[in-house]
């Protein structure tokens, strides 16, 4: 075996590799619940490649024959059923491993300096993930695939001059059907992949580059052993990868239990509106995004001017970039900062807020909560680099608390 | 100017179909209670057979799978289920009526009904089959509370009986009160597995699937457990 990998190093840094990112990486040794997100978002990503394969040998892209071919795959096809429901449940666990990550993130000051670029990957990768989302739930061609490859597209049309030829680019005509399925197939199957699986890459190349953040916002870093290994820091081989063995178990546990037992979740995984097919002349009752997305439908919804509302959804979206340039306090973690622990509590519950509005039908009733929830959302960013400079603060320990 | 149009349209629209989906919000739905067993789904299938295939398809659904899936045997799909006309034992069930006629009859081909219970919900059809009601004014005499000015009659007025809008009984049908219920819940239950077959096989195989990652979750927790003692907490 020895031969094997000293051949094999004189050719490929194969023993490097695994030691700077696995055996001789170390990470802070007190990671809690929220630090499991990110393997699990990986993991998601694998199981969505797999299962997308499967799907894509019998995934038709035309308008007479997708919703067909979904439905050979769900009743004709063995094993059909299962690959279909693992990538329809991946969706949402995929989101929802991201959303805690993000949540991470901004509860311990994780993109503060040095780690402004990984943010800004990460944040990349999540914006990555919504596109592929949103192409990948028109291929099935139910009428909610229809209506919303239909909305979306008209929206970039409110951009000024170049509106209605990006509209027109993005459907592959003036309306939707064959063209925009295989369109929309190429970007979910290829580009949009490829994208992803490269920022994903760089964002693990940043992480190691700076090291991870911990919940108590200090930098392992600073108190070192005498050979120079981290005092509070730990291999993440083999201590990280069997914790996150257990933690990808438990992960898997739930997963599985919405396959099984839920694989629509009552319409919140698989909306119901898409069990019927596309049909042109047929608006749906409420033409809603799923879940994930609903947040920015709610915020859309909230201003009534089209150009307007766009406009503050670009800057609702694009803001969080910023973060790590606003938040100006010396430290980073929530845990030392009782104020800004309430301002992510408020920008977390506004954001959940209007992703339940963002699912309810268009009612004016919804309107001034709406735009209460989108005040309390961008709040945090406009207040935060007053706060930060004035807000009291705990005294920061030195070494990590167990 | 074409875009303001197309949003008008569009507003418009969604508009009348929330205010639609308002009216049917109103009528409160009731609960359809079946057991989802292979008894109760062959009598929903035999039940469907008999009053809903000729005009509603469930083309999804293949007639040879009803044999692993309900036990039923190959015979008794022939000669009970499966339509005398053309039907072929290896694909789906498709209604005989031609399109082209089904158009001049109703005004609207009769949809197929493979997905409708996950489109519209268990509930919704139980409730639906319960709301047809006697309105002179419609040309089918039929109209259907749950969905005003259906195209569908009630076919099912001879064992369910008739009623007004208010739901008072005008001539009772030839089944009780309580026979009707547990015959359209056998039909509902019926559709919802052709909505998703996969169910079965879901069910069979759920409680491997959690009780294996059970175990493996306790013996990777274990794992950690050793690894970690020797780091300080």
């Amino acid at each position: 075996m020895n031969t094997f990998y000293s051949w094999l190093d004189r050719r490929f840094p194969f023993r490097e590799i695994i030691n700077e990112h696995l055996t001789g990486y170390y990470a802070p040794k007190n990671f809690n619940f929220l630090y499991y997100f990110g393997s699990m978002a990986l993991l998601v990503l694998l199981i969505q490649i797999l299962s997308g394969i499967f799907l894509l040998s019998h995934y038709h892209a035309s308008a007479a024959q997708a919703f067909n071919s979904i439905q050979t795959i769900m009743y004709d096809v063995k094993w059909g059923w299962l690959i279909r429901y693992l990538h329809t449940t991946g969706v949402s666990f995929f989101f929802i491993a991201i959303y805690l990550h993000m949540l991470r993130g901004y509860l311990y000051g994780s993109f503060r300096s040095p780690r402004e670029l990984l943010w800004i990957i990460g944040y990349t990768i999540y914006l990555t993930l919504m596109a592929e989302a949103y192409f990948g739930y028109v291929l099935p061609y139910g009428n909610m695939s229809y209506w919303g490859a239909e909305v979306i597209t008209s929206i970039i049309g409110a951009i000024p001059y170049v509106g209605h030829w990006l509209t027109s680019l993005a459907r592959g005509g003036f309306g939707i059907g064959d063209a925009t399925l295989n369109r929309f197939m190429a970007f979910h199957v290829v580009l949009v992949p490829l994208i992803l699986i490269g920022l994903v890459v760089l964002h693990v190349l940043a992480l190691h580059q700076v090291g991870s953040n911990n919940p108590d916002g200090i930098e392992i870093n600073d108190q070192r052993r005498p050979d120079g290994r981290p005092l509070d820091g730990i291999p993440f081989h083999p201590y990280y990868t069997v914790k996150d063995t257990f933690g990808a178990t438990v992960f898997l546990l739930l997963f599985a239990l919405v396959v099984i037992y839920a694989p629509t979740m009552h319409g919140l995984f698989i909306d119901t509106a898409n069990y019927t097919p596309a049909n042109p002349l047929h608006t749906p009752a409420d033409v809603t995004p799923a879940w994930y997305l609903s947040p920015y439908y709610a915020m859309l919804r909230a201003i009534p001017n089209k150009a307007a509302g766009i406009g503050m959804l670009a800057l609702a979206i694009t803001i969080p970039y910023a973060v790590p340039w606003l938040d100006r306090n010396p430290v980073r973690s929530s845990r030392y900062r009782p104020v800004y622990l309430g301002m992510v509590i408020v920008l977390a519950g506004s954001f959940l807020g209007l992703g339940w509005i963002g699912m309810q039908p268009a009612a004016p009733a919804l309107l001034p909560p709406a735009r209460i929830l989108l005040g309390l959302y961008l709040a945090f960013f406009v207040l935060l680099p007053v706060v930060s400079r004035f807000e009291p603060t705990r005294v920061v320990p030195q070494r990590v608390k167990a | 100017m074409c875009s303001i149009m197309r949003s008008a349209v569009a507003a418009m629209a969604l508009s009348m179909f929330f205010l639609t989906g308002a009216a049917n919000a109103a009528v409160a739905l009731e609960h359809a209670h079946y057991k989802f067993d292979a008894t109760t789904l062959a009598r929903g299938a035999k039940l469907y057979a008999e009053h809903c295939l000729s005009c509603h398809s469930a083309r999804y659904v293949r007639y040879n799978r009803l044999v692993p899936d309900l036990g039923m045997s190959k015979s008794t799909v022939e000669q009970s289920i499966m339509l005398p006309d053309g039907a072929n034992f290896d694909r789906g069930m498709i209604s005989v009526m031609r399109p082209a006629d089904a158009k001049r009859w109703f005004g609207t081909p009769p949809p197929d009904l493979s997905l409708e219970v996950r489109y519209r919900g268990a509930d919704w059809l139980y409730s639906y089959l319960h709301s047809f009601y006697w309105d002179p004014q419609r040309p089918s005499g039929w109209n259907n509370r749950l969905f005003p000015n259906v195209a569908m009659p009630d076919v099912l007025a001879r064992l369910g009986g008739i009623q007004d809008r208010q739901g008072h009984t005008l001539v009772s049908g030839a089944l009780t009160p309580a026979a009707f219920d547990r015959m359209t819940a056998d039909i509902t239950a019926w559709l919802r597995y052709t909505s998703d077959p996969s169910k079965i096989e879901r069910m069979a195989l759920g409680p491997y699937v959690i009780g294996f990652l059970i175990l493996f979750a306790v013996l990777a927790y274990l794992l950690k457990r050793a690894y970690w003692r020797d780091v300080e907490h």
